[in-house]
């Protein structure tokens, strides 16, 4: 046998031949359909289904949404248009797009200024929020609130400049004190302010011009979505210190803080947001010297920072509890006071962990805005039930306009959930 | 100083909030008692007594405008503990259906829960209240539909008719029970007690069958006689008490439906909104449970020769519920909380009756919010209480 491989063999390759594609069935679409859409009688069956259940959906939905009406005066107008077809009055939103984004009482001269405002937050948010930005930007931060409050309340603008010369001043005795006391640093910040602010308050009657450059716009003139991001954002800013304050206050050895704290929780925690909104609306007034009128925007800001701050201090709970007890430990063994281990070494690695929990409760608490109307306040919610649906021109365009309502919804809550996850990614050190 | 001595430390911080505590309290109440002098009001819960003055559509106790403001209250109470145990039921089956399904392989399925999920979670509740009443109101035909010899729309199947007012079904009733015809509650704590008899008779069918399994090794087929449990003492009892359906009748007036049990649309589009937004949220927990059980449980339960079903009764499922059951309870306590959104639509909750009418009508906001919270609290205090109990009971026992 050994002497015939000199010669060709008829059954033997001399070449490789070329590789041939898969068989239809084992790659491609269809593979890809065979294993995660008919992969059994029963999953065939789910898939149609399904497939029937997204037909009835779209054929309801598209023609409607591919046939609204954008420009048109009124309802009756639209239907004109529409003559009898499925199509959305999208022209509602087109009409009373500045009623639904500010209310209909902020006067439509001063528009520019809420948004100026609102794109100023995100120059002011993107520091906070992405951490590879140049640290400069957190000026911008700081002095967001001030500038804010000044572009859309309006009025002199020394209350806003005073206010924000109490927490230099405040930031200043601090930074001083620190070093010796974080306690005598922390306080007499607070007290220095209370005092600048105590004193500007005599200054303030005195240098209001009778004509201030922004025009002054009270808060019950507030509305729209609007509304809702000033109380979604002041509220989900104040609370997470005031949070990170009572989960600290929770875990105190003293007892007496520790049972504040407790009791402060879970009573909040206890009763529903709506409550604590009648609290602000009828019973708020009560506990305020009776010459004061304090504004109903404020009270509102009050409970539900009070709200979320219980709950933010619940998920922070949990993430000191989920420190190792080796790490309190090292703190105390390096020497380190209460204050310094808990900034340095404890809440760093506490608030990592939170951020998740921290995140659900503030779109939690951007959701839970649109509950101010049924305090009567005049928020996206109130203002499509109230004066929209009210109107003559509008009676009976919901769908439309509840789709604004949970588009708007959607988009900055999906936006934030999205945000979380990526900056847990970023922010995991853990090996994988 | 006594700051910086750490025996007094921690007494000088107490005393110094002690005090604080103490003046901001004073300073709260002596602002309220100044108020209420002010306006020349105090704090009385006389009101409770006095005639409430209004009406209640929906109610499963007796009530009219005459009667009290404390009884406006219970009604009130009992709307909510009524829409809260409605709407938990069929979240949580929303949410099991829909969690389960998110897991599974067929990608279309999968891809349509996840979108039911990120849709309902990200837009607030009370959207989804105001839209399905609208549903309810603006797109249901009118009761008249229904009315009269040829109607422009038959009841479905005769029994249920869907109008804007709300829903109307057959209502129950026994003919030969105790009370006769007048019918009398006493009849319903018979089939209620009966149903607690099946329970038990069918738990120890189930134990007994596992005594005779670690006898012996074989189960016997416990399903006929558990279900024979279940229903024989229910026909029985109808024909006993002779149970007989008030069917809603489109002939006997010419402007509504007369007779069934109607569902009023507020109840409606408040329990069914609270079920589909929490089932989103039950759906996330479901998923996380389920993905907490390691595969390494699934294969060991396989390689011990256990069947599929088998594998996910005893092995998966008792301990994806240790991990489940936390945030189901908590979500049965946010759904008994966001049924307040009750009065956004008009739904006689404790919300709507001693925080909304009551409170408009007597002007007595600090008693009628105080009230209203201590129901919520000690609603909140029960299911955690509940909740601590099962946690305990679940706890890991380590050795």
């Amino acid at each position: 046998m050994s002497d015939s491989q000199g010669h060709s063999v008829a059954f033997v390759r001399t070449e490789t031949i070329p590789q041939s594609a898969a068989p239809l069935t084992a790659a491609g679409p269809v593979k890809w359909m065979r294993d995660n859409l008919f992969a059994t009688p029963a999953n065939s069956l789910l898939t149609v289904a399904a497939l029937y259940v997204v037909y009835l959906i779209l054929s309801a939905t598209l023609p409607w949404l591919l046939n609204g009406v954008w420009n048109a005066g009124s309802l009756a107008e639209c239907r004109e248009i529409l003559q009898g077809t499925s199509g959305a009055c999208f022209a509602v939103l087109t009409e009373r797009w500045p009623q639904l984004i500010f209310g209909f009482k902020y006067p439509s001269t001063e528009y520019w200024r809420p948004v100026v405002a609102f794109l100023l937050m995100f120059v002011a948010m993107a520091p906070v929020l992405f951490f590879d930005l140049p640290r400069k930007l957190l000026i911008v931060t700081g002095l967001f609130p001030f500038v804010a409050f000044w572009l859309i309340w309006g009025g002199t603008i020394w209350v806003p400049i005073f206010a924000l010369v109490g927490v230099i001043v405040g930031y200043l005795v601090y930074a001083r004190f620190v070093a010796k006391s974080f306690a005598i640093g922390f306080f007499g910040g607070i007290a220095a302010a209370m005092v600048v602010w105590y004193i500007t308050g005599f200054i303030l009657p005195y240098v209001t011009p009778e004509e201030p450059f922004l025009t002054a716009v009270p808060s019950r003139d507030l509305g729209g979505y609007m509304l809702n991001m000033m109380l979604g954002v002041t509220c989900v800013s104040l609370s997470v210190p005031l949070g990170i304050a009572l989960a600290l206050g929770r875990q105190s050895s003293m007892p007496l803080i520790k049972w504040i704290c407790v009791i402060f929780i879970e009573f909040i925690r206890g009763v529903p947001l709506i409550t604590l909104l009648f609290v602000a609306s009828v019973m708020l007034a009560y506990f305020f010297p009776p010459d004061q009128t304090v504004d109903l925007f404020l009270r509102v800001v009050i409970m539900i920072t009070m709200f979320s701050a219980a709950y933010i201090a619940e998920v922070i709970r949990g993430g000191l509890a989920a420190l190792p007890k080796g790490q309190y430990e090292a703190a105390d063994s390096l020497g380190l006071d209460y204050s310094q281990a808990m900034r340095l070494i404890i809440l760093p690695q506490a608030l990592k962990i939170s951020i998740p929990g921290i995140v659900n409760v503030a779109v939690g608490l951007f959701k839970d805005t649109t509950l101010v109307s049924v305090i009567s306040m005049f928020d996206i919610v109130g203002m499509i039930r109230g004066p929209i649906l009210a109107s003559t021109d509008w009676n009976g365009v919901y769908w439309e306009l509840f789709l604004f309502a949970c588009a708007v919804f959607f988009v900055v809550c999906y936006g934030i959930s999205q945000y979380s996850q990526w900056l847990e990614r970023r922010l995991a050190t853990d090996h994988r | 100083m006594l700051l910086n001595d750490t025996r007094y430390r921690s007494l000088t911080l107490q005393a110094i909030a002690a005090i604080l505590l103490a003046l901001s309290l004073g300073y709260i109440v002596s602002n309220l008692l100044a108020n209420l002098a002010a306006q020349d009001l105090n704090i009385s819960f006389e009101f409770l007594g006095s005639p409430a003055g209004y009406d209640i559509n929906q109610t499963l106790i007796d009530y009219t405008s005459q009667s009290s403001n404390m009884r406006a209250a219970v009604v009130g109470i009992i709307n909510t503990l009524l829409v809260a145990f409605l709407a938990c039921i069929t979240a949580t089956v929303f949410g099991v259906i829909a969690g389960v399904l998110r897991l599974s392989n067929n990608w279309l399925v999968a891809k349509l829960m996840s979108f039911y999920v990120e849709i309902f979670r990200n837009i607030p509740v009370l959207i989804w209240i105001l839209i399905i009443y609208t549903i309810m109101t603006a797109v249901m035909p009118g009761a008249r539909s229904y009315l009269g010899d040829d109607p422009d729309i038959d009841l479905l199947g005769g029994l249920f008719a869907f109008t804007n007012r709300g829903v109307y079904i057959p209502a129950p009733f026994f003919t030969s029970g105790i009370g006769g015809e007048e019918g009398s509650v006493i009849n319903w704590l018979i089939v209620i007690a009966a149903l607690f008899g099946s329970l038990f008779a069918t738990r120890f069918m189930t134990a007994r069958a596992n005594k005779i399994q670690e006898d012996t090794g074989v189960r016997p087929n416990t399903l006929f006689i558990n279900l024979a449990i279940w229903l024989v003492p229910l026909v029985v009892l109808a024909f006993i008490l002779g149970l007989s359906w008030d069917i809603p009748d489109p002939l006997a007036n010419r402007f509504n439906l007369r007779g069934g049990i109607q569902i009023g649309a507020p109840l409606i589009a408040l329990w069914f909104a609270l079920s589909i937004y929490t089932g989103a949220f039950i759906a996330e927990n479901v998923r996380a449970g389920i993905q907490a059980v390691s595969k390494g449980q699934t294969e060991a339960a396989s390689a011990l020769g256990l069947r599929p079903n088998r594998t996910m009764s005893l092995v998966v499922l008792p301990q994806a519920l240790r991990v489940i059951i936390p945030p189901l309870i908590s979500q049965y306590l946010n759904i008994t909380k966001n049924s307040s959104l009750a009065i956004a639509v008009g739904y006689a909750d404790i919300t709507a009756t001693l925080g909304g009418i009551t409170l408009n009508q007597t002007g007595r906001a600090i008693e009628c919010v105080l009230l209203l919270m201590l129901f919520y609290l000690t609603i909140s205090l029960l299911i955690s209480a509940v909740m601590n109990v099962y946690n305990n009971a679940m706890k890991l026992k380590e050795r």
